[in-house]
């Protein structure tokens, strides 16, 4: 292998840093398969999950399963036939779903994975972030806009309100949290993402614990707002079916569509993955004091290698499961094949090299996959806020609680 | 005309749109006749000023089936099928009332024990109906999962209604003069193991919304109707209970084997869709107890009385209500002697109480249109007959 | 990191921004000049990043491309389009408009041209790290009674819309 392939995995640090543009177009293939496919099992399992809060069974037929429901879903969706409505303003009706996904999918430049698994680390990458993600307000109001019809209209009408109110609580939680990075012993702040990590790994505490209950409250605002700005229950007004139908994208069908709900799942996982980088001390492991030492990170290394061995072993259960009958022979071959990818996969994440290299990612990922099964959550859980509700809790509620909790960080900061 | 008469009827005229470069705030929008939350096919035009609303006019009909019609060619006890069709997530009482204004009209009583698998199935009726209405109205305002919930326990009903005559949704399991079929064995126990399994169910309900910030924030409030509007509309059922006023007819004029029956009506105050959403739940539990002291008094004896073949009442009238789970049902009956009915007019709940939602939805918001037509309860197969 | 093909993406983002520019004012539909101008913003703060400002170039996406211009299409999108399409796009003046433009362009080409000298030809290097740190310092330290005076005025802003836009209070 060349030297400037293989001088870049040896440090470590992001390829952006290395100055490795092949290095970083490779991380940005993997980052941008990686969201797509993250998108498509987030789909299955929110089905899946929300299925058995209702005491359903959710998708069954297309895989042991349904496990292939997303892809059949994909397929459906492309050979749909694309309808723009005649009145359309064509251009703008074309531009609204590109600019939701762009906007959604730039924003997994500056997330870090790892210390050395983020595309680049930008000076101001939690500004960035929030800051781009903010871009796909445009997207909403032009597809409702665009559209020409009165439910779009009003959904797009909705949601620009909406997302510009929650931005401002979001703003002010994140800001709280950026001013404890300043408490480092070195005295500076950053807004870099890799740089908060740091900073929490340089005062050993996460976030969301520091100066209690004040990290713990941002952080709540935090998840509050975020729910709201990505459009999702109990917040989401924007497409509330039984009022608007469907909201901004009711005349949309097929591919676009599809775009519209790869944007709304993608800039779900880029929020969730802000609030586990400033408050849940994104790739840190766990229990970094209480369970330290050299065995202790062992343990914890093996994590990931286990986790796929367990969702491996559930899949050979699932087989020996399944009925016996000729029918259902290619679907059990199937699965059987794909636990023995999963096995393969646990296996290959047990190599030492490899297992350093993925553990944080693992972690990161871990994270933030609670915060999307608290999506689901909400969803099977909460009804819908009305509109001047939403507005009340945005700016009565959690503004003045954000901007309470920013004071007394910064007052707490100069004490402690 | 009184005077007041005035504010129920619609005001729809847009004025002058304002002659600058914005555009009047007045918004027309069309909520229906396909859309998710109207229950069916209720068309709706709201007139809107940003999200407020300033005016609705209901357009029905699009479920029009001609059932008063229809009956003015069937005899008797042919017309006896089409009016489980009219409110078909309640037929049972539906039935029931037809039968007894029939069984006024030519002057037959129903035996006891006939009375009394009446007032059973018409209760397991009036329950599910509500958990039907609690679901749907839980989905309008963004709750999924009660829906599930509600549905899981109202097919236990169903399956003893599929038991008892063969079908599930539209049952014609009452004739003129009783019932046509005698109870399956072990009907009394499955009836009170439905009651003791749906108990808990309906606390489970409860647990979800009751206390709910947002549910709470959504219904309360909302959709205010007084009781003087309730009375001047003719709006009744859970509806004007929630309004304060404690008639029932099971009370005010017991019909089947009421008057033997211990039980209470819940009513509410405010006459908000919470109170409403309340006062349906007390109902659920009110009805469980009537099942149960129903099932325990149980007499024996025929289940169908005498009756002509050919059923030719005297030439007369009739006007019947029962209390039917969305509210009054009542069928006028206009006989002429012969075989068939010369006239029969229905007052379906349905279709009165529609009627105030005018007035519960002005001034109030969007999203509060599908709350307030989910409280109402309606079914548009009897809205438009 | 050695930036890459600069001059190729300072004249990409400087011509989109022009033609956004040009845009704004030659489209008929209202919205479509809001896009336009979007673009032009988007362009400008791509030119800030390459001058090693990123701190701006974020607050230009987040304030302008991401707040102010959305509420400037909320308010668009409520007026009519048939009615917009039909005013006058030009007044009369169009001549005396040009005439004043070519003199500008004129006035900019000659201090450009005459003055050559007091334009440093030195590029400047700037610190990657600390452009944030460094604007914070500036604000809150050397300019921190100018800042308090701004925003107190964009305070009494505010509460004057508010007392405008409210029947009462």
């Amino acid at each position: 292998m060349p030297d400037f392939l293989t001088a870049y995995l040896q440090s470590n640090v992001t390829p952006g840093e290395a100055g490795s543009a092949f290095w970083a177009l490779i991380y940005v293939l993997i980052v941008f398969a990686g969201i797509s496919v993250a998108v498509m099992a987030m789909n299955w399992l929110e089905r899946k999950a929300l299925a058995h809060f209702q005491i359903r069974l959710g998708p069954m037929r297309v895989g042991p399963h349904g496990l292939l429901q997303p892809i059949a879903d994909a397929i459906k969706l492309l050979t749909k036939e694309d309808i723009v409505p005649s009145a359309a303003d064509k251009f703008v009706f074309w531009l609204a779903p590109l600019i939701i996904l762009c906007a959604s999918f730039t924003t997994y430049i500056v997330v870090p994975f790892g210390r050395a698994h983020a595309i680049t680390d930008l000076n101001i990458g939690i500004l960035f972030m929030l800051g781009v993600s903010s871009l796909s307000v445009l997207g909403v109001v032009m597809a409702g806009w665009a559209s020409n019809s009165h439910y779009p209209l009003l959904g797009a009408l909705r949601s620009s309100a909406q997302m510009v109110s929650y931005e401002i609580a979001m703003g002010l939680a994140v800001v709280s949290a950026v001013l404890m990075t300043s408490l480092n012993p070195s005295g500076t702040g950053t807004l870099s993402m890799i740089g908060i990590v740091q900073a929490q790994e340089a005062q050993q505490t996460w976030f969301v614990f520091k100066f209690f209950p004040l990290g713990f409250i941002a952080l709540g605002v935090f998840a509050i707002a975020m729910v709201a700005e990505t459009n999702r229950a109990p917040f989401d007004l924007p497409e509330a079916e039984s009022e608007l139908t469907a909201g901004f994208h009711t005349e949309y069908s097929g591919l676009r569509w599809s775009l519209f709900m790869l944007g709304e799942y993608a800039a779900m996982i880029a929020v969730s993955s802000i609030a586990v980088t400033l408050w849940l001390g994104g790739w840190l492991r766990p229990f970094p004091h209480w369970l330290a030492g050299q065995s202790w990170d062992l343990v914890f290394s093996l994590f990931p290698g286990l986790l796929f061995l367990g969702l491996a072993a559930i899949a050979f259960v699932g087989v020996g499961r399944m009925p016996k009958h000729p029918y259902f022979k290619i679907q059990t071959a199937g699965l059987a094949g794909f636990g023995a990818v999963l096995g393969l996969i646990g296996v290959v994440l047990f190599i030492p090299p490899v297992r350093d290299r993925v553990q944080d990612i693992f972690w990161f990922i871990a994270k933030v996959a609670v915060f999307m099964y608290l999506y689901i959550w909400y969803r099977a859980t909460f009804p819908r806020y009305r509109f001047d509700q939403l507005m009340k809790v945005g700016w009565k509620v959690l503004l003045p609680v954000a901007l309470g909790v920013l004071l007394l960080t910064a007052v707490a900061g100069i004490l402690f | 005309m009184p005077e007041d008469a005035t504010k129920y009827l619609s005001h729809l005229e847009l004025g002058e749109p304002d002659q600058t470069f914005l555009d009047s705030n007045e918004l027309i929008i069309n909520m229906g006749p396909q859309h998710p939350a109207t229950h069916g096919v209720l068309r709706v035009i709201l007139k809107l000023d940003g999200e407020k609303v300033l005016g609705t006019e209901c357009v029905i009909g699009y479920l029009h089936r001609g059932v008063e019609k229809i009956a003015e060619h069937r005899t008797y006890a042919m017309f006896n099928p089409y009016v489980d069709r009219m409110d078909y997530v309640a037929a049972v009482s539906n039935g029931l009332g037809y039968c007894e204004a029939v069984e006024k009209l030519q002057n037959i009583e129903a035996p006891p024990r006939a009375n009394y698998v009446r007032m059973i199935l018409t209760e397991l009726n009036r329950v599910a109906s509500h958990q039907l209405w609690l679901g749907t109205h839980a989905l309008d305002i963004g709750a999924m999962t009660p829906l599930f919930y509600t549905f899981r326990d109202r097919e236990e009903i169903l399956k003893i209604f599929e038991k008892y005559c063969g079908a599930r949704l539209t049952t014609h399991a009452f004739r003129i003069g009783g019932c046509l079929y005698e109870t399956y064995e072990g009907f009394e126990q499955e009836v009170l193991k439905f009651v003791k399994f749906v108990r808990p169910k309906i606390d489970e309900y409860e647990d979800l919304l009751t206390t709910n910030r947002i549910w709470v924030e959504r219904t309360r409030g909302v959709g205010v109707i007084s009781t003087k509007d309730c009375i001047a509309l003719g709006v009744t059922g859970p509806v004007l209970r929630a309004s304060g006023v404690k008639w029932d007819l099971r009370k005010a004029q017991p019909y089947a084997a009421y008057a033997e029956m211990d039980f209470e009506v819940p009513t509410g105050q405010n006459g908000d869709t919470y109170d409403r959403y309340l006062v349906r739940l007390a109902e659920m539990r009110q009805s469980l107890r009537i099942i149960e002291q129903a099932v325990e008094k149980l007499p024996d004896g025929p289940i169908l009385a005498k009756v002509p073949k050919v059923l030719k009442p005297p030439v007369g009238e009739i006007y019947h209500s029962i209390e039917a789970p969305k509210g009054e049902l009542g069928y006028f009956i206009v006989s002429d002697g012969s075989t068939q009915p010369y006239r029969v007019r229905v007052r379906p709940p349905s279709f009165v109480n529609l009627q105030a939602l005018d007035i519960m939805v002005r001034g109030q918001l969007v999203a509060d249109v599908i709350a307030v037509i989910g409280t109402l309860d309606i079914v548009l197969g009897e809205v438009d007959r | 990191m050695q930036p890459v093909a600069t001059t190729f993406f300072f004249y990409l983002l400087a011509g989109l921004a022009v033609l956004g520019g040009v845009l704004v004012i030659t489209r008929r539909n209202a919205v479509h000049s809001a896009l336009a101008l979007i673009l032009t913003l988007l362009s400008l703060a791509g030119l800030y990043l390459m001058l090693y400002a990123p701190f701006v170039a974020g607050v230009q996406i987040i304030l302008y491309a991401g707040g102010i211009m959305v509420l400037f299409l909320f308010v668009i999108m409520l007026v009519s389009i048939e009615k917009s399409q039909k005013e006058e796009q030009f007044n009369k003046l169009w001549l005396v408009g040009l005439l004043a433009a070519i003199a500008l362009g004129g006035l900019f080409i000659g201090v450009y041209v005459k003055g050559k000298a007091l334009f440093p030809e030195a590029k400047v290097v700037l610190e990657e790290g600390n452009n944030t740190q460094g604007i914070a310092d500036y604000l809150y330290g050397h300019y921190l009674f100018t800042f308090e005076i701004a925003s107190l005025l964009l305070l009494v802003a505010i509460i004057g819309a508010v007392v405008m836009a409210k029947k009462r209070i």
